[in-house]
């Protein structure tokens, strides 16, 4: 086997051990400032190689001449079933929209369980069916695995890591340096869905509403951009935990360039933002795990956009705002009525608020 | 300092009266609405809610004199616009 | 959403800011404290501060319950959450308020059994649900919220609940808006009053802000119409040479208040004879605790709190910050020793924070660069 040299964007200079925190917190695992700083403080730093790009979804190695995508996730959800999917379809499909965000054709996925000792058969079945059903929709081989069993107490019923393996395609090349102002930024769709699902899910806050999450495969959609706007295509993300918000100012920092977003444009179901106004939450913090953003060249972003809305479910697509020289690294929102506002990452969880 | 946020009552939780279900966007919550018990409240009154609590009646009327105010305000302007256009001897057309 | 998305109208919210930069004069310079930290986030959430004159300052006032909570107050709420056999309840808001020890966040990853609540009445349901478990209300608000823990504290005793209480921090807005007019280097020429305090307290009690100081005083709803209306009116005060309590929020605000929720807290509450606001000292009668009556019920009476008293470093400038004499980036600390994700300072606690809603908003646009792209 023959590696590849790295992607130059992805393999900066090893930077060296700064993260300072005393503890490991779940805010270090909710995505944002503090999910950073412990990858970049911590992780990246000691092991990092040539080839370790912490923050892509993907690896991309060259074998024999094919390119292909490797990614690795897991996944830890409380309940393990909510409306709209589980932990079994998002595992699954999160691993799919890594290598889909990559421009990778999703192919196959390792798949290892963490099961707590004392779960039902029938849930872990139920699990089961669940995967194969998004395996078979997604279009990707369950090729291998592992299973181990863990003492009563241990793991909130079921973890599951998965590893992916996708073909890279050759049509583009992502990258965030690659990002020019004038760009367009796209989303496929209404945000927040799964955030809020999984919050009402858990019950804490005793409130109701008609939602379910959003999880799916982006790849169709991916795919459709690649066969008309691959050569304007610049970056992908699909916003998870930390939201659009998160995703964007990571762009906005390794690219060194701002993002304008059209405040008005951003679809968001009114039961989402009625859950956010009552909590005091910015939808733009909130877990998706059925969208992407797509940064596309002026001159392709109508096609990009078309493509992606001729796919079903695509039809919400929308140009939510684009990159400009300045404000250099800041995620800007703007008002039609002129006033605008900085989206910062979001720091730790998305907590509540009463004030 | 207190996020407030107003929602439509819906129905009554069935033997605690305190206790209504209010709608805000599509997101429905039991709200205690005890401290609006000087006057009768019922379904399709709308209601501050805050930590779970129903805080004061919103005003229909009171939102509709705002509205008026808020529209005047641009009248006004305009009105005002059109008169310094004449003292400047422009065709205010 | 009815009641809302009116009151975000685009084409109205350009007539409401042009009207107030007609009404500015711009010979003159304008002070005006919006006193509610629930306003400071509405500011800066729809960019209002852009769309007014240079001359029409806004000064963040001190209406943001976490940020004005001495650090002592943690810690003690904190030690008992440390204590077996104890579930330490809270709002969202408090989770991330740095004690000296960490936060409820950080005491949680080490173990403390901590949760967050929408409401009081679910850290009584929770009481209900776990016989076995002591749970500690961290109660924290100003008028607003106050009498949503009366109410939970009536329902306990009617319950006999034995395994709740509430460890009171609850302020009142009143005094610290003396203080600050009291205040010899305050320069406010008027304020933007809170609407949802006022939705229990009513107008009447600004009075003395208006006959006794003669500085305007408009109750405000938190849309951004509502708030540039509201500085119009004052505005509007200002060149009429009057100063007046006025009601722009009367589609939520009773002139004489809530008058039920009035009735619980004097049944349940009385004021403390004086209280610590961090950024402006101890202020008397400013702040509430249990009755004799609710002993059972107040943490602090149940248990043996520690009373710890922290003083903030004397280089963080939060109280000149409150009272309008210094703009945040102008205090020695703000974004270098203080910021957002390690504060040091009151203003820097919460999002409402005057510090750390310019900190988000302001200052990194200005350190980005100018504004147009």
């Amino acid at each position: 086997m023959k590696i590849a040299e790295a992607p130059v964007d992805n393999a900066p200079a090893l930077p060296r051990v700064r993260f300072r925190d005393a503890r490991i917190e779940m805010s270090h695992g909710a995505g944002g400032k503090a999910s950073r700083r412990l990858i970049e403080g911590l992780i990246a730093p000691l092991l990092g190689g040539p080839l370790l790009a912490p923050l892509a979804d993907a690896a991309f190695l060259e074998v024999d001449g094919a390119r292909l995508a490797l990614t690795a996730d897991s996944f830890v959800v409380r309940p393990l079933r909510f409306p709209g999917g589980s932990i079994g379809e998002l595992a699954v499909n999160g691993t799919v929209n890594d290598l889909a965000v990559s421009a990778a054709q999703p192919l196959a996925l390792l798949l290892t369980f963490v099961i707590e000792e004392g779960i039902a058969t029938e849930t872990l079945e139920a699990e089961l069916r669940a995967i194969a059903e998004a395996a078979r929709r997604a279009g990707v081989e369950i090729v291998g695995g592992d299973t181990k069993v863990v003492e009563h107490g241990k793991a909130d019923g079921l973890y599951v890591t998965t590893a992916g393996l996708g073909r890279a395609d050759l049509r583009a090349r992502l990258s965030p340096r690659s990002v020019r102002p004038g760009d367009q930024v796209l989303l496929s769709g209404p945000i927040g869905d799964h955030g809020i699902t999984i919050l009402l899910a858990r019950g804490e806050i005793d409130l109701e509403a008609d939602l379910r999450s959003d999880t799916r495969s982006v790849y169709p959609f991916v795919e459709a951009i690649l066969g008309v706007a691959a050569s304007g295509l610049r970056w992908m993300r699909d916003p998870t935990r930390g939201g659009v918000a998160t995703a964007l100012n990571e762009l906005a920092r390794d690219s060194g360039l701002g993002i304008v977003l059209h405040e008005e444009e951003i679809p968001v179901r009114e039961a989402v933002r009625g859950a956010c106004e009552l909590l005091g939450l910015d939808p733009l913090h909130i877990a998706n795990e059925g969208q992407f953003l797509a940064v596309v060249a002026p001159e392709l972003a109508e096609a990009a956009l078309a493509a992606v809305r001729a796919v079903p479910g695509g039809g919400e697509a929308v140009i939510i705002g684009e990159v400009r020289e300045q404000p250099a690294r800041t995620v800007l929102a703007a008002a039609s009525y002129g006033g605008t506002r900085v989206v910062d990452m979001l720091v730790g969880d998305p907590l509540p608020r009463i004030c | 300092m207190c996020l407030a946020i107003p929602g439509k009552v819906i129905d009554f939780v069935a033997e605690t009266p305190q206790l209504a279900v209010v709608e805000v966007s599509g997101v429905k919550r039991q709200v205690n609405v005890d401290l609006l018990r000087d006057e009768p409240l019922g379904p399709g009154d709308w209601v501050l809610i805050h930590v779970g609590f129903a805080m004061s009646r919103i005003s229909a009327a009171a939102a509709e004199e705002q509205m008026r105010m808020l529209s005047m305000m641009g009248e006004d302007l305009q009105a005002m616009e059109e008169i310094e256009g004449y003292q400047f001897g422009q065709d205010p057309s | 959403m009815k009641y809302v998305d009116e009151f975000r109208d685009p084409r109205l919210i350009r007539q409401a800011a042009d009207e107030v930069r007609r009404l500015a004069r711009p010979d003159r310079h304008y002070r005006i404290m919006e006193v509610c930290g629930g306003h400071t986030h509405a500011i800066y959430r729809f960019g209002l501060e852009g769309l007014l004159p240079g001359n029409v300052e806004l000064i963040h006032g001190p209406g943001c319950p976490v940020c004005v909570l001495p650090m002592g107050r943690t810690d003690d709420g904190l030690a008992l959450a440390e204590l077996p056999g104890v579930v330490f309840t809270a709002f969202g808001d408090v989770m991330r308020v740095p004690g000296t020890k960490g936060s409820p966040l950080e005491h949680k990853a080490r173990g403390a059994e901590i949760r967050m609540v929408y409401s009081p009445l679910d850290a009584l349901k929770l009481a209900q649900g776990h016989p076995g478990k002591h749970v500690v209300f961290f109660a924290i608000g100003f008028e607003t919220t106050a009498p949503s823990t009366a109410l939970t504290l009536l329902k306990a005793r009617q319950l006999g609940l034995g395994n709740f209480s509430v460890f009171c921090n609850h302020v009142t807005i009143i005094p610290a808006i003396r203080a600050i007019l009291d205040s010899p280097d305050m320069r406010l020429d008027a304020f933007v009053g809170p609407g949802h305090v006022s939705t229990v307290i009513g107008c009447r009690p600004y009075e003395f802000i208006a006959q006794d100081y003669g500085k305007p005083i408009v109750v405000s709803g938190f849309e951004p119409l509502d708030v540039l209306q509201s500085l119009v009116m004052i505005l509007r005060q200002l060149a009429d040479g009057r100063s007046e309590v006025e009601n722009q929020y009367a589609r939520v605000v009773p002139w004489e208040g809530n008058l039920p929720a009035l009735r619980a807290l004097e049944e349940v509450f009385e004021l403390r004879p004086y209280f610590e606001w961090r950024g402006l000292g101890f202020i008397s009668q400013s702040a509430l605790k249990l009755r004799d009556e609710f002993a059972e019920w107040d943490s602090e009476r149940r248990f043996d709190v520690p009373g710890i008293r922290v003083t903030d470093p004397k280089a963080a400038q939060c109280g000149e910050v409150l009272k309008g004499v210094l703009k945040p980036p102008q205090c020695k600390l703000f974004g270098t020793e203080c910021t957002p994700e390690r504060p040091v300072g009151a203003l820097m606690v919460s999002s409402e924070g005057a510090c750390a809603a310019y900190y988000h908003y302001v200052h990194r646009m200005a350190a980005a660069g100018s504004l147009e792209g």
